[in-house]
């Protein structure tokens, strides 16, 4: 065992210098009748080279999204990722480094966890951004325990273009934190009367932008009557590249915006790990959860950077903590960060406007097959279209001609038949005019 | 000084003494690292990307970015240079023994990587079709084999992301099968010596924390237990082996209590690399135990992340797992995503912990590391994690304290600062001069249950050498802090990147994202 470098010689030496005779005399508090006498029943260690043929095996039954015209997304994106992006993350003082708990030697992570926090503030147009959560969709969950500590209210309102699997994980925590929740009706073509829904109860609004059907909205009249009634604007993103191109939502009046990070640095990993992004106003900071990397001085009056407001936190306020969050996902903000910064503003608006025209030309594309309808007339890089068959038969049958052609709406929300026949289609700057007219032939096909 | 146009100076001029030794602040070939916002500028990039074609038009809508975008770029080379400059500004495993009690750091094996980096693996999208991703299910569902296998448990919930994550979803699982029975119950008992996120989940949840003092031995008296103990009572949060380093030895009959009162047992599964192979969790009575991958199977955590935290759950629990799960039949892995599929198959799952799958890539990571141990290897592993703490403990126990004796420990040992008294040196002082040693500084002040902890954790992947180097280098310490040398001890560290760091300055007025600096009078002037 190639991982285990002490040798027999060296256990033996050992035992000896702590004075025992046999290993077992070292596990004596676990009971003799619980102290397991025999291997489990699984296989014994095997050499690099078999470890290796046994996952690639694996691996080889997948179709790698790269390996196809590929238009799936709703939540988790396919772009390009330069290089010298995992070559850096894959540094040892990077990948294996623990959380920068003794902040002098740790200043590697901490500085990029401060860079990436401005980032993510100037993104998202938010006054401080916190060292990144799990995902989008538990940051959403947290953002809405936050509305309930400031706000001290209950409801929250879900708008029908959420992630359905971002509501069921806002869903699941609320339910048990006792919070009621108000979730509006899917709404593919963004036309819910989410106004109606706010009153002086209301301690929330989440809407998500571009939505889960890829529609665009102005969030400020919803941030306005928000406000007006002490309720917060809760801003959803799940593809942040579209903030290369798109008004922030912290211009639109969000007070707190949660995103999924993954599109800037990271892979697709069949759904995590994943960069959980949270930024809000500078007032309520105290509130709000996970690590931050804030600037300060060293002894010498240099400066350097150490994780801080930890007081909010779990490791000194136990139940009174504000989450019972103790980590982040450290590399793929380190991933996040180094992408970002390879972009800068400019290269981050030519990615943003690749996105937005590879979707207008499949829009049109696809508009074009007979019987194909495109529900959205504003939208980013990702669109909802009605097919005239069941929507998971036409993806079913489009995979089996080699092309991956989005999310059949019926798959997350599997209870509404009126969602029957629509399919989330995504295009992003990696498909070439080839993919979009493989796309649109086979579904030509397919519908025929 | 004399300038040329340029501002260069053109003669030496005199050397302010505020000034540091060299132009760059290089030390050692260490270069002072300014942020990307003091370097970068707007227009820079490092990728190139083609020109977006103008003949299509925006269907944006009218929300288009109304204010520029202001976040600088960097070209390839300079952010490659940033970012190795600011790596080598890091402590890592790769570079030297990080003790971390509690937190286990060990070898990041780069097998891991190369296979979470195979195509079929990273490059799959969570919502593809199912039929476009046999493998993937079958690496969670042989995943989950080893999991359940190893601990003795019947099911397992893969997806939560993280330690704390799965804390949570063992406590929904508790709920949730209380709700199912018709109870209500209000109270979760949680020992002093619990991590800090033990309360904090069960408070997140609405529970009522009540806590259990530890035994002048470091472990829960199971009469303690018992008498807090009532039909109100939902559960018992346990942390075994706990933060002191030792196993729960009552734990059988602590868990027997509880199902006794018609509570639930989660235990912390922080702590399994001690005990993986020796003995399983589903034999002492546990209902639910979080695994944190990262520390029994070695997967990375990159600066404090991502953590990966499944959910092994006990017959009584396993009907509760939240959704997805990966069912194997005869027809290979079946995906269950939604609750009419759960409900079914004859499963009640309390909801959804996070969207998708969980971490797949960890999934692979620590697959690939259960395969190269094997179960045997496993065994072996915490054999050795457990040799390894107590070598350490036997190599200092007779110029450190040991506040619960000479006896044998898991897999970390645990030191208070009683051999400190008189010199003036704290725990802080102490781990911060390991710095200059070379170490990483051990796990401070935690657990609470002893004053200034100092927790070692040393793990399976340390050789016999580097323990002999480390030991004679703690000995070391404690002798120059006994003959006073306090000055030393009070500066550490003093070779370090940074010299100590004022943290109390930081959260007074926390500064967290980088600003402009304030334009200068006479700019302003113009």
């Amino acid at each position: 065992m190639r991982y285990l470098p002490l040798t027999d010689t060296d256990r033996a030496d050992m035992l000896q210098r702590i004075g025992v005779a046999a290993i077992d005399d070292l596990f004596v508090d676990i009971p003799e009748d619980v102290r397991l006498k025999d291997l489990v029943d699984l296989p014994k260690a095997a050499g690099e080279m078999s470890v290796e043929r046994q996952m690639s095996k694996m691996a080889a039954k997948n179709v790698a999204a790269g390996s196809v015209p590929f238009f799936v997304g709703a939540g988790a994106y396919r772009h390009h990722v330069p290089a010298t992006v995992d070559h850096l993350i894959q540094r040892s003082e990077f990948l294996t480094a623990y959380t920068p708990y003794q902040p002098e030697i740790s200043q590697g992570t901490l500085q990029t966890l401060f860079e990436f926090q401005t980032q993510v503030a100037g993104l998202t147009g938010m006054d401080v951004a916190n060292a990144s959560m799990y995902d989008g969709s538990t940051a959403t969950a947290e953002a809405v325990l936050m509305a309930h500590r400031l706000t001290r209210r209950k409801k929250a309102v879900l708008s029908g273009g959420l992630h359905p699997q971002y509501r069921e994980v806002v869903r699941n925590l609320s339910d048990m934190a006792g919070d009621d929740l108000v979730c509006l009706a899917p709404d593919p073509a963004g036309t819910e009367a989410i106004l109606d829904e706010i009153d002086n109860d209301t301690s929330c609004v989440v809407v998500q932008t571009p939505s889960f059907y890829g529609q665009l909205t102005d969030l400020t009249a919803i941030a306005e009557k928000a406000h007006a009634h002490k309720a917060l604007l809760i801003a959803v993103v799940t593809e942040i590249v579209s903030l290369g191109a798109l008004q922030p939502p912290g211009a639109m009046g969000a007070d707190i915006v949660v995103a999924e990070g993954q599109s800037i640095g990271n892979s697709l990993n069949f759904g995590g790990p994943y960069v959980g992004l949270f930024a809000t106003r500078q007032n309520f900071v105290r509130q709000m959860p996970g690590r931050l990397a804030g600037l300060t001085t060293d002894a010498e009056g240099r400066r350097g950077y150490v994780l801080t407001l930890s007081t909010r936190e779990q490791h000194i306020r136990r139940e009174k903590a504000t989450s019972n969050i103790c980590t982040n996902s450290g590399l793929c903000a380190l991933a996040f960060t180094i992408h970002m910064t390879l972009l800068g503003a400019a290269g981050l608006k030519r990615l943003a406007m690749l996105n937005h025209q590879s979707a207008v030309k499949l829009a049109d594309a696809l508009a074009g097959v007979p019987g194909v309808e495109v529900l959205n007339e504003s939208f980013f890089n990702e669109f909802t279209i009605r097919t005239p068959k069941p929507a998971s038969d036409v993806i079913e049958a489009l995979a089996e001609k080699d092309v991956l052609g989005g999310v059949p709406v019926s798959r997350l929300e599997p209870d509404d038949d009126d969602l029957a026949n629509l399919i989330v289609v995504a295009a992003t700057e990696i498909n070439s005019d080839d993919d979009r007219q493989a796309y649109a032939e086979a579904l030509t096909e397919v519908l025929a | 000084m004399t300038m040329n146009r340029e501002g260069r100076p053109t003669a030496p001029g005199e050397v302010e003494s505020t000034m540091p030794d060299t132009f760059t602040g290089n030390r050692a070939l260490r270069i002072e690292e300014p942020v990307i916002f003091d370097v970068g500028t707007a227009e820079a990039t490092g990728v190139d990307l083609p020109e977006p074609d103008s003949a299509v038009t925006s269907r944006l809508g009218g929300l288009e970015r109304s204010e520029p975008l202001d976040l600088p770029g960097l070209a390839e080379p300079e952010a490659m240079r940033h970012y190795v400059r600011l790596s080598q500004k890091n402590y890592a495993i790769d570079m030297g023994l990080y003790p971390l009690g509690s937190c286990t750091m060990k070898h990041n094996p780069r097998l891991n990587e190369k296979m979470a980096r195979l195509p079929g693996f990273a490059d799959v999208h969570p919502l593809q079709p199912v039929s476009t991703v046999p493998g993937a299910l079958k690496l969670i569902a042989e995943c989950a084999r080893w999991l359940c296998v190893s601990t003795g448990m019947e099911a397992v919930a893969m997806s939560p992301k993280a330690g704390a994550h799965g804390e949570l979803c063992g406590m929904m699982a508790i709920k949730a099968a209380h709700a199912a029975h018709g109870e209500d119950r209000s109270i979760v008992l949680v020992p002093e010596s619990a991590h800090g996120t033990n309360p904090a989940t069960a408070a997140l949840l609405g529970y009522k924390v009540v806590a259990i003092p530890a035994r002048k031995d470091g472990t829960v008296d199971p009469a303690a237990v018992i008498e807090r103990l009532s039909d109100d009572v939902a559960g018992i949060m346990l942390t075994n082996p706990n933060t002191c380093g030792l196993f729960e030895r009552d734990i059988v009959e602590i868990a027997k209590a509880v199902h006794e009162a018609g509570a639930y047992f989660y235990c912390d599964g922080a702590n399994l690399n001690a005990i993986l192979g020796k003995a399983r969790p589903g034999d002492l009575g546990v209902d639910c135990m979080h695994i944190n991958l990262h520390k029994t199977f070695s997967t990375p955590h990159g600066g404090g992340g991502p953590g990966a935290g499944p959910v092994v759950l006990s017959e009584r629990l396993s009907a509760f797992a939240p959704l997805p799960y990966v069912k194997m039949t005869a027809d290979g892995p079946e995906l269950i995503e939604t609750l009419g599929d759960a409900e079914a198959d004859g499963q009640k799952p309390f909801g959804r912990m996070t969207a998708f799958h969980g971490q797949m890539g960890m999934f692979v990571r620590a697959m690939t590391y259960m395969l190269s141990h094997g179960a045997d290897g496993l065994r072996q592993a915490s054999e050795d994690a457990v040799l390894n703490a107590n070598y350490v403990r036997a190599g200092l126990q007779d110029v450190m304290s040991l506040p619960f004796g000479e006896r044998p420990y898991m897999h970390e040992v645990l030191f208070d600062d009683s051999f400190l008294d008189d010199t003036g040196v704290s725990t802080l002082d102490f781990a911060k001069a390991m710095i200059d040693e070379g170490f990483h500084p051990m796990t401070m002040y935690f657990p609470l249950v002893v004053h200034g902890a100092m927790l070692i954790e040393p793990t399976e992947s340390e050789s016999k050498a580097s323990l002999d180097l480390f030991v004679a280098t703690l000995r070391d310490l404690v002798m120059r802090a006994k003959r006073g040398e306090v000055d030393r001890f009070k500066g550490a560290p003093w070779y370090a990147p940074r010299r100590r760091l004022d943290e109390t300055a930081a959260a007074r007025h926390p500064v967290l994202k980088w600003t402009p600096p304030e334009p200068q009078a006479a700019d302003a002037a113009e």
